[in-house]
This record gives structure tokens, C-alpha cells and sequence, in this order.
């Protein structure tokens, strides 16, 4: 098929609203990259045209969204997750080959159109990486000889479909079970046990029970799941939403893959369930771009549920119980995870967090109340309706009640998917996974906290250490700095731009830390530091704003004799490189004299 | 009104009515919370974090926080003002702001607040963009290297002049202004001088042409007193339309 | 009465106009020579810079030289003052940044109207420029900053008296612009 033709399919009216088609927006133009390599600028104008919208905002929309381009990428299209756990794996020097073998510069198409190679933020695949997206598809355990594999493919123009399988293997690498992924408990959720305990009861029984259990929110927050519920079940509509948040864009957590990969029924259960008690008809799960190769294996999965009666009108006979799941794909923007961007990535808007209040329990999507989860918790639910509250109450403290899934990686021997019960001490996780010579523990993604070992009697829980999954460990052999410095570039990366002190101080942040890694930073520039991040903690609009010097202040406050050691003598340094900033000079010039130089000082 | 509709700004009870941000009930009342991207004509956007206030030990801006019964906020604490301060060296650092050589000097409201919060220096390191003017159109100009992104041209002629004349695109430091029409260029575009986003930007981004340094120094707008007394430049653009658009 | 302070001033890349305005504070120049004595200055003939009190820059870092000048003046001034637009952020010179340096030298050198013998120079004596004009605070660390092109005689005096009599700094409103 041509473009056009390619284009014209996509996008062909669908009968529904021209609000609805304005919703679809931002999965069109993922079909049409997936399929084009890119948008050409004719899909925008029919875009326009269609949904009667201008064409700078759709540009707005690619500008947004790291995964759509308005120029052409490569027949094959490389981009190698860069985020610290690839690192740790020596992802940096494969990418070196992966250039030098293909003959190209990252970002910069090759000549012949053959092939881009990029980099971008953690892809989730951290137990079992260095992992790459190739055309959006993920090929895990690079290593110096599969990246050679993957030249040869490519310069033979051998089609995807044809390489190897196992490039494309993910495992689950489950270690520890204990109450969500037990084998005693899989049955629980299966054929529709969960909603069928909904509709031998009602909605008010099963959030008291959900109450009662005090399940909290597993994305992070820890907001109480039942009082969301209720919450969304009060507000005054018609109309109601169920989103789950399949965004796992938090450097290092891998857990909700995991959970889709094999436990998806479940999940939808969840939603189902969810659905049943606040009187929602539609539900979305808004899976990150990342993870697109589980698109398909989960359509199936609802297919199954509605070949069931568990998905679509009358679910399991009951009438007026009506309700379906659409997937919608994100595009490669972390801050699509938080869940009032997560809405307006829905709507096929740019992912700019909305001003709270009002809360999406009362406008949400199109503005009507929305419960927005995080794929553990949806699970946890299910599992709660039908084996009660105090079966979940058995594990965790009174604070935290439940399991919580842990994706470790870093410097341990069995990285994988660990659950545990809330309250496990940091220095059990370690035993657990083999984590010898540890120097310090990255709990919770980049947005966290960085631990030294001799924290390791603090607990996993939402009073001590809270995580949304991520556990990374680091030995006595890595430069913590190296770790700092690719959080800092991956908030710039990620910060979506609207508000000031994110927009901008975290650019400021990470030249400093850029500076602090090469050596030039003084002792000025750790004041500067403090007090532009904590700036950033207090002022910022979102989340990703207020948390994204935490790596920056932890490192400054938690490992102080790292930070001295790495601090130049003299009392300020210049913000730049002096002798460099002549290079132009002398390059127009041809000077190379004593005077076409400036010295540091000493 | 009764008194359960008051809260305290820096210790001074504002009243307020229902559906009320703080900024509402503040401005209405004659007190001051500076802004950049605020401007009562058009819905809050929040994104500069000038207005931030303190309230419990909390911070909000105040444009979006509605107001509530009881409530002490802070709006001049050192440390407060000192934040600000640091807000506007940002936005400064971040475009090219050449105040020397700009048209809106003496009327711009970024300029205004910071000499309002005693900014001497953007003091931290300067980004120096590469970014361009557009002078396509007959009548008005835009400088996108002092663009600070406050969206009330994009707001204006969406909400207001119902064009879409102007988008944000990019993301994170990248994000910029664009322009909708084929070429990206102001002169291509519906955009007309009588629009009412020709006269909302607070800063020299987008300005008349064939105007420029008409107030000699010493009698523009901010020269004399601060914009705590004055009030925003573009609500002064509306005086001079003579239009209805003032609120 | 104790020691006179001691002043030293430098124009970098600026316009010598705040040096101007400088001069402006008219006869409070002469309460103030009371006060000082001026090391290293255009104004008078010094053309080192020894140990002094305060030092004063006007004019932002646009090349090798003017970084020479500015460290010096860091070595030997126990406070250094950013004077005006151009030291305090580039300044009119900062608007080249936008551009490459290139074709900056270009225009003028070669593509400039009446250029007679079109070549950019190279000789070892003409200062090496620097890719962009920074502010001094990003190459020397900084005490203070006066706004202003050129800030105005009173925001200078006023910011002298205070200096000297050991005040916290800080100007009436109208002292303050970035003009
Ligand atoms: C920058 C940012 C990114 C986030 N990313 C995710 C994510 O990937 N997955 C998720 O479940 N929650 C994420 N959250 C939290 C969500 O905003 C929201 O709290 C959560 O989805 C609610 O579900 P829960 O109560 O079940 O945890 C993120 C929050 C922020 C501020
Ligand atoms: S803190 Fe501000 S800029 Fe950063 S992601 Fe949130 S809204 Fe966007
Ligand atoms: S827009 Fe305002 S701050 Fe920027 S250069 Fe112009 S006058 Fe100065
Ligand atoms: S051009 Fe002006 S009004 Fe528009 S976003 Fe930029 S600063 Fe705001």
C-alpha cells in the first residue's frame, strides 16, 4: 500500500462523533507512524480538515510525543532504551557499535533511509536488558554479538517478520509470589468469579469490602482505592469512565508488563468490576508505546472476555450491566503516567497535566467522572471481591495493607519480579535477590529515592519507603554520579513544559550535574543546586516537577563525601568551557598561538 | 456578604464569592499577587508559578486555587518572594531578553515584576536559544526570543477571536510557539492587528509594527510606579483600543 | 579618618556608557573621591589592576582578552560589581549569539559594504573571540549586580553609599530598570 492509501485507511470517518474522532487523534497518528515510519505532512492537513481542528495543533501533538516524527525514520528504526539499568549493562558502548557498524549518528537518518538509530528513556524490559524498540517491537539481552546480528539483518534488508524469534522474547521472571500471583489464588479472578460476587451483591458491598481491605492505590500515590471508587460512584453523570494506567514509564518498574503479559484477564476483571460499582460504560487502558508488542496478545484477551459475556452488553447476562475496554497506545511521554496528562493523552491531546481540583473522580475524560488506576491495583481489587478483605489484610502493616509486585534490577543476581508483603525490609529485598557489595538502593524509579545501605532496615511501605514497583540496586564499584546524571537528563527529557520551574530549572539542574560529573563544580554550584531543586519540590505544577530533583538532593544530602570528592578546589568556576568557546575562533582564524588559548586557572 | 466568605491575605481579610480563585478574590479587592500568564479575562493556566502563594505550609498558585473559607495566605514572606524572584531569572535565562533593545521596554510585565520582586540579575547561566522573528505580517511582528510561553495568544484567538492562530509544540525546554497556517508564518495566517491576541502578550513577543519607543523613558508605563499600582499592561492595551474588552 | 577605598573599574565588551553614567552622579563625584581612590580605571592611566577594595565591570566576556581582564580583576578586587546591561546578561553584544560566529565575522569582514581588502583577521594581536558574549557572573563569580543601560547616576550612587557604608544593598523603585 502507499502512504496515501495507508493514510486514507487510518483515518477513514468511523460514523461516531466528530468529538469522539477528535479522541482518536493521538492513535491515529501512532497507526500512521507505525505504518509510514512517519506523518507525512498530508496526513495532517486531511486530519485537519476531517476533524476540523488546525494543523498547528496536531503538529503540536507530534512535536509532543517523542514517538511520532514529522520527518521520515529509518526502513528500521532503532531506538536503544537509555535509561541507567541499560547502562549498568553496558548499553552505551553497544550503542557506539551499533553506530559505527550501521554508519550513522544517533537521530540522524542514514543516507539511503535504511535505518535511524536513537535513544530513549527506559523501555521496562531492566531484568533482561540491554533492550532495544525496533519499529516499536522489543529485542531484549543485547549484546555485542546480537547487535552484529542485527547489522547483518538489516544491511540484508531481511523483513523483521523473518529475524529471529528470540530477539523478541520477554520473560516474566517471576521470583517471589505470594498473595496476587499465587497459584492457590489464580483461579479467584478467572470466568468472571469477581463479577459475579458484584452481582450476587451490589456496588455498596463490594467497595466496603475494597474499603475494608485498605487497598491503596499500587501507581505510586497510594490514594485509598475504595474512597476513589465511591468518590467517582457520587459524582453527579451519566456518564462514567474507567481508565486503567498501563504508562509504567517509571525508570526500572516492569511489574505492570508483567501483569499484562500473563495475568491481563485479571485485570480487566478489575475494570469490569470497577465498572459494575461506580456505573461506568466504557473503559480505556492506556498502554505505553513501549509496550505495543502486547497489543495484540491483549485484544485477544478481551476478545476472549466478551466471546465470554464478560465484556460488552449484559455482562454475564445481567441487564443494564454494559461495558467495553478500548487499548489506547501512548506515544513515548512519561508524563502520560500521571493521570490527569493520562486523560488528556486520552482526549488525543497533548499529555499538559489539567489544574486540580476538580479531580478526575469528578471530570475526567470528556470531563465526566473517571476512576483512573494503576494496573496492580486493578488486579489487587478483583482478587479483594471474591477472597475478602482480611485474606488481603494478612499481609502488610495497618498502613499498608497487601502485597506489593517489586521489579528489581541493577547489581543483583536474580533481577525479576518480586512480590512481597508491605513491611519487608530493604535488607531482605537485597538477601532475596543476590545483591552483593551493595552501595546503595534506588527505590521507586527515577522520581524516588536513593538509599545508602546502611538504610537497609527501612521498610517497603507507604510510611516508610514508598515505590510504584521500581528497586534498583547499585554495587560499590558504580559511580552513583553516573546514575544522577541520567535521571537529570531524563526529567529534561520528559518534563512536558508547562510550567516554569520544571520547564526550566530542570534544565539548569542538569547542566549543573553535567558539570558536577566533569569535574567543574564548586561548592557555589551545590548551593545552586539545593535551592533550584527545591524550587522545583515546591513550585512545580505536577509530580514530575516536584520530584524530579529528588535524585539530585538525595545524592547531595545522602552521600556527601561522593559529592566532595568529585568538587573542583578552586572556589567558582566558569558555567563554560572557556578554551572550547574559542574553538570556532580558531577554527575561521587558523590560530593556534598562546593567545588563541585561555587557560584554566589554577 | 457574610464573613464566612473571607480568607486572610498576608494577615488582610479578603471576601470572596463562590467559584472564586485566591488571584480573583485578591485582585477584585485591590490587593496584588504578581503574574505573568494570569490575566482575569480568560481562564487561570498556572503555568508561570509567579502567583504561588503559601498556605499551610503548602504551595499553590494562587490563579487556580479556589478560594475557601478561613484560609491564611501567605503572599510576601522573604522566602516566598525570593522563589519568585527565581522564577523570573528562569524566564529570562531562558529566552533572549535584550530589554535595551526591546520595543516593550518600560511596559512589559515580566519586567515589571521583576523589578517588582527587586531582581537585579538573571544570574543564572543563560541558555541563549537560536530563535527567530517573524515579520511576515503587514501589521504585527513576533519576537520568539522573548516568548514566554503564558498561552494567552493561543487562548485569545482560540476563546476570543475563535482562529487558532497560535499552538505550543515540543516539549519540556523545547516547547515553542507555532503558528497555524501553511508556511508556520504570522503573515500566512487568519491573525489580523485587531485581534484581541494581538494585544494580550505581556512581553515583546508579539508587537505592532511601524510602533516602537513612542513613551519616552520616564513616562512608560511601569517607569514611575510598580505594577502593584499600575495593574497589567494588558489591561492598559485595552485603553488604548478604547475597546469594551477591559474588565 | 581610615584608609580611602579603593576602586578599580573595566569596560569589556560594552559601550563605556555606564563608565558615562558613572561620571554622571556630577558633583557627588566629588564627596565620593573624598571616600576613594582609583586604582586601575580608563580614567585614569593605571593599566594593571592591583589589590583593591571594589572593582567594577562594565561590559560582558566576548573574548580572550576580556577573560584575562575580568580574572584579574577577581584576583584583586575583594568585591566585584557587575555595572550594566552587558555584564549583567551579554547585552546588546548578546544579540550576536544568535548567530555563528561565522557568519557574524563574515558580514562584517567580508560581506560588509566598503570592505576594501576582504579578509577576517587573524592577526595574533587582535583578541580571539569567544563563540557567544556571556555575562561576567558566568565566567567570575559575582557580589553584586547593577542593572541598566547604563544604570542611572543615582542608581550608581546609591548603590556606592551603601556599599561603602557597609548597608545592605537596595534601590528605590524607580532606580531599578533593565534599560
Ligand atoms: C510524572 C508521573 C508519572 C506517573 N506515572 C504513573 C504510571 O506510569 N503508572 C501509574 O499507575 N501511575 C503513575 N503515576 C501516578 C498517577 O498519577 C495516579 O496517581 C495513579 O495512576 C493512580 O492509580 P493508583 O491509585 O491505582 O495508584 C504517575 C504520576 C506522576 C506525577
Ligand atoms: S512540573 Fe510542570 S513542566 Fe514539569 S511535567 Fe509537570 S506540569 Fe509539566
Ligand atoms: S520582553 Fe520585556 S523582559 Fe524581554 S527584552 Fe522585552 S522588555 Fe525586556
Ligand atoms: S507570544 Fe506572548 S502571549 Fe503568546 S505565549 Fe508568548 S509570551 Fe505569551
Amino acid at each position: 500500500m502507499t502512504h496515501e492509501e495507508i493514510i486514507r485507511e487510518i483515518i477513514a470517518p468511523s460514523g461516531t462523533s466528530r468529538a469522539a474522532e477528535r479522541s482518536q487523534l493521538l492513535q491515529y497518528l501512532c497507526q500512521i507512524q507505525h505504518q509510514c515510519s512517519y506523518i507525512p505532512g498530508d496526513a495532517i492537513t486531511q486530519l485537519a480538515t476531517r476533524l476540523q481542528m488546525p494543523a498547528s495543533e496536531i503538529q503540536g501533538l507530534i512535536g509532543f510525543y517523542a514517538f511520532l516524527h514529522e520527518q521520515p525514520r529509518g526502513d528500521y528504526d532503532i531506538l536503544l532504551s537509555d535509561s541507567i539499568s541499560d547502562h549498568l549493562l553496558g548499553s552505551r558502548l553497544l550503542l557506539q557499535q551499533l553506530c559505527n557498524r550501521l554508519g550513522v549518528a544517533p537521530g540522524v537518518p542514514r543516507a539511503d533511509g535504511r535505518v535511524t538509530v536513537d535513544t530513549t528513556s527506559c523501555t521496562g524490559i531492566c531484568d533482561q536488558g540491554p533492550a532495544m524498540l525496533l519499529n516499536g517491537r522489543v529485542i531484549s539481552r543485547l549484546t555485542d554479538r546480537r547487535i552484529d546480528h542485527i547489522c547483518a539483518l538489516i544491511e540484508a534488508s531481511t523483513a523483521v517478520t523473518q529475524w529471529p524469534a528470540e530477539f523478541f522474547q520477554v520473560d516474566d521472571n517471576i521470583r517471589r509470589r505470594d498473595l496476587l500471583l499465587s497459584e492457590e489464588t489464580a483461579a479467584a479472578t478467572m470466568d468472571g468469579k469477581a463479577l459475579r460476587v458484584l452481582l450476587e451483591t451490589d456496588g455498596n458491598a463490594i467497595l466496603d469490602v475494597i474499603e475494608k481491605s485498605g487497598l491503596r492505590g499500587r501507581g505510586g500515590a497510594g490514594f485509598r482505592t475504595g474512597m476513589k471508587w465511591r468518590f467517582c460512584r457520587q459524582a453527579e453523570s451519566d456518564s462514567r469512565y474507567v481508565v486503567c494506567n498501563a504508562d509504567e514509564g517509571e525508570p526500572g518498574t516492569f511489574k505492570d508488563r508483567v501483569l499484562l503479559n500473563s495475568y491481563a484477564d485479571s485485570v480487566f476483571e478489575g475494570m469490569t468490576l470497577c465498572a459494575g460499582v461506580v456505573g461506568a460504560s466504557r473503559g480505556y487502558l492506556y498502554l505505553r508505546g513501549e509496550y505495543r508488542y502486547l497489543l495484540e496478545p491483549l485484544q485477544a484477551v478481551l476478545r476472549q472476555r466478551r466471546e465470554k459475556g464478560l465484556l460488552g452488553q449484559c455482562i454475564l447476562g445481567k441487564d443494564g450491566f454494559d461495558f467495553d475496554i478500548e487499548i489506547h497506545l501512548g506515544a513515548g511521554a512519561y508524563i502520560c503516567g500521571e493521570e490527569s496528562s493520562l486523560i488528556e493523552s486520552l482526549e488525543g491531546k497533548r499529555g499538559i497535566p489539567r489544574n486540580r481540583p476538580p479531580f478526575p473522580v469528578t471530570h475526567g475524560y470528556l470531563n465526566q467522572p473517571t476512576v483512573v488506576n494503576n494496573v496492580e491495583t486493578f488486579m489487587a481489587a478483583a482478587k479483594i471481591a471474591v477472597l475478602g478483605a482480611d485474606w488481603f489484610r494478612q499481609a502488610g502493616t495497618p498502613e499498608s495493607t497487601g502485597t506489593k509486585l517489586l521489579s528489581i534490577c541493577g547489581d543483583c543476581e536474580r533481577p525479576g519480579i518480586y512480590e512481597y508483603p508491605f513491611g519487608v525490609t530493604i535488607k531482605q529485598v537485597l538477601e532475596d535477590c543476590g545483591a552483593v557489595n551493595t552501595q546503595a538502593i534506588q527505590v521507586a524509579g527515577a522520581a524516588g529515592t536513593t538509599l545508602p545501605v546502611a538504610d537497609n532496615g527501612r521498610r517497603i511501605a507507604f510510611e516508610d519507603v514508598s515505590t510504584g514497583g521500581s528497586f534498583m540496586v547499585f554495587n560499590n564499584d558504580r559511580d552513583l554520579l553516573d546514575m544522577v546524571q541520567n535521571f537529570s537528563h531524563f526529567f529534561v527529557h520528559e518534563s512536558c513544559g508547562f510550567c516554569t520551574p520544571c520547564r526550566v530549572g530542570g534544565s539548569l539542574l542538569k547542566n549543573l550535574v553535567d558539570k558536577l560529573v566533569n569535574g567543574h563544580a564548586t561548592h557555589y554550584d551545590v548551593g545552586e543546586m539545593k535551592q533550584i531543586g527545591s524550587l522545583m519540590k515546591r513550585a512545580s505544577h505536577c509530580g514530575l516537577g516536584s520530584t524530579a530533583p529528588n535524585p539530585v538532593l538525595d545524592l547531595l544530602n545522602h552521600f556527601p563525601q561522593l559529592v566532595e570528592s568529585r568538587l573542583a578546589h578552586s572556589g567558582y568556576e566558569p558555567a563554560f568551557d572557556l578554551d572550547a568557546a574559542l574553538q570556532e575562533a580558531r577554527d575561521i582564524t587558523g590560530r593556534d598561538d598562546p593567545g588563541a588559548h585561555i587557560r584554566t586557572e589554577t | 456578604m457574610s464573613s464566612k466568605n473571607t480568607f486572610m491575605l498576608d494577615g488582610v481579610a479578603i471576601e470572596f464569592s463562590e467559584g472564586d480563585t485566591i488571584m480573583d478574590a485578591a485582585l477584585r479587592s485591590g490587593s496584588y499577587i504578581p503574574h505573568l500568564c494570569h490575566n482575569p479575562e480568560f481562564r487561570p493556566h498556572g503555568s508561570c508559578r509567579v502567583c504561588v502563594v503559601n498556605i499551610n505550609g503548602r504551595q499553590v498558585s494562587s490563579c487556580t486555587q479556589p478560594a475557601s473559607a478561613g484560609l491564611e495566605v501567605d503572599n510576601s514572606s522573604e522566602d516566598l518572594v525570593q522563589e519568585r524572584r527565581n522564577l523570573l531569572q528562569m524566564l529570562f535565562v531562558e529566552g533572549n531578553h535584550v530589554c535595551p533593545g526591546c520595543e516593550k521596554s518600560g511596559a512589559c510585565q515580566l519586567q515589571a515584576v521583576a523589578y517588582y520582586t527587586g531582581m537585579l540579575s538573571p544570574q543564572y547561566t543563560h541558555f541563549f536559544p537560536q530563535r527567530s522573528v517573524d515579520a511576515s505580517h503587514p501589521d504585527t511582528a513576533i519576537d520568539f526570543n522573548r516568548c514566554i510561553l503564558c498561552e494567552l495568544c493561543v487562548r485569545a484567538s482560540r476563546d476570543v477571536d475563535h482562529k487558532d492562530v497560535f499552538s505550543i509544540s515540543g516539549r519540556g525546554i523545547g516547547s515553542h510557539l507555532v503558528v497555524n497556517s501553511p508556511s508556520g508564518k504570522l503573515g500566512d495566517s487568519a491573525f489580523a492587528a485587531t485581534d484581541k491576541a494581538a494585544h494580550v502578550c505581556p512581553v515583546g513577543a508579539i508587537l505592532p509594527k511601524h510602533r516602537g519607543y513612542e513613551q519616552p523613558i520616564g513616562s512608560r508605563l511601569y517607569d514611575r510606579s510598580p505594577i502593584s499600582i499600575v495593574g497589567d499592561v494588558a489591561a492598559h492595551e485595552s485603553d488604548d483600543q478604547g475597546d469594551t474588552h477591559g474588565r | 579618618m581610615a584608609d580611602k577605598i579603593r576602586v578599580a573599574t573595566a569596560s569589556l565588551c560594552g559601550c563605556f556608557g555606564c563608565h558615562m553614567s558613572l561620571l554622571d552622579i556630577d558633583e557627588r563625584i566629588l564627596e565620593l573621591v573624598q571616600l576613594v581612590e582609583f586604582d586601575r580605571t580608563p580614567l585614569t592611566d593605571i593599566k594593571t589592576v592591583g589589590d583593591c577594595d571594589i572593582g567594577i565591570i562594565e561590559g560582558g566576556v566576548a573574548n580572550a582578552e576580556n577573560v584575562e581582564v575580568l580574572r584579574e580583576f577577581r584576583k584583586h578586587c575583594k568585591v566585584l560589581v557587575a555595572l550594566g546591561a552587558c555584564a549583567v546578561n551579554g547585552g546588546i553584544p548578546a544579540m550576536r549569539n544568535s548567530f555563528e560566529l561565522r557568519e557574524c565575522l563574515e558580514e562584517a569582514y567580508i560581506e560588509g559594504i566598503g570592505v576594501a581588502n576582504p579578509q577576517i583577521p587573524s592577526d595574533p594581536e587582535i583578541p580571539m573571540l569567544l563563540n557567544k558574549v556571556h555575562p561576567i557572573h558566568e565566567v567570575v563569580k559575582v557580589d553584586h549586580f547593577l542593572p541598566g543601560c547604563p544604570p542611572s547616576g543615582d542608581t550608581i550612587w546609591t548603590f556606592l553609599t551603601e556599599l561603602i557604608e557597609g548597608k545592605p544593598i537596595g534601590f528605590p523603585y524607580e532606580q531599578i530598570h533593565y534599560d
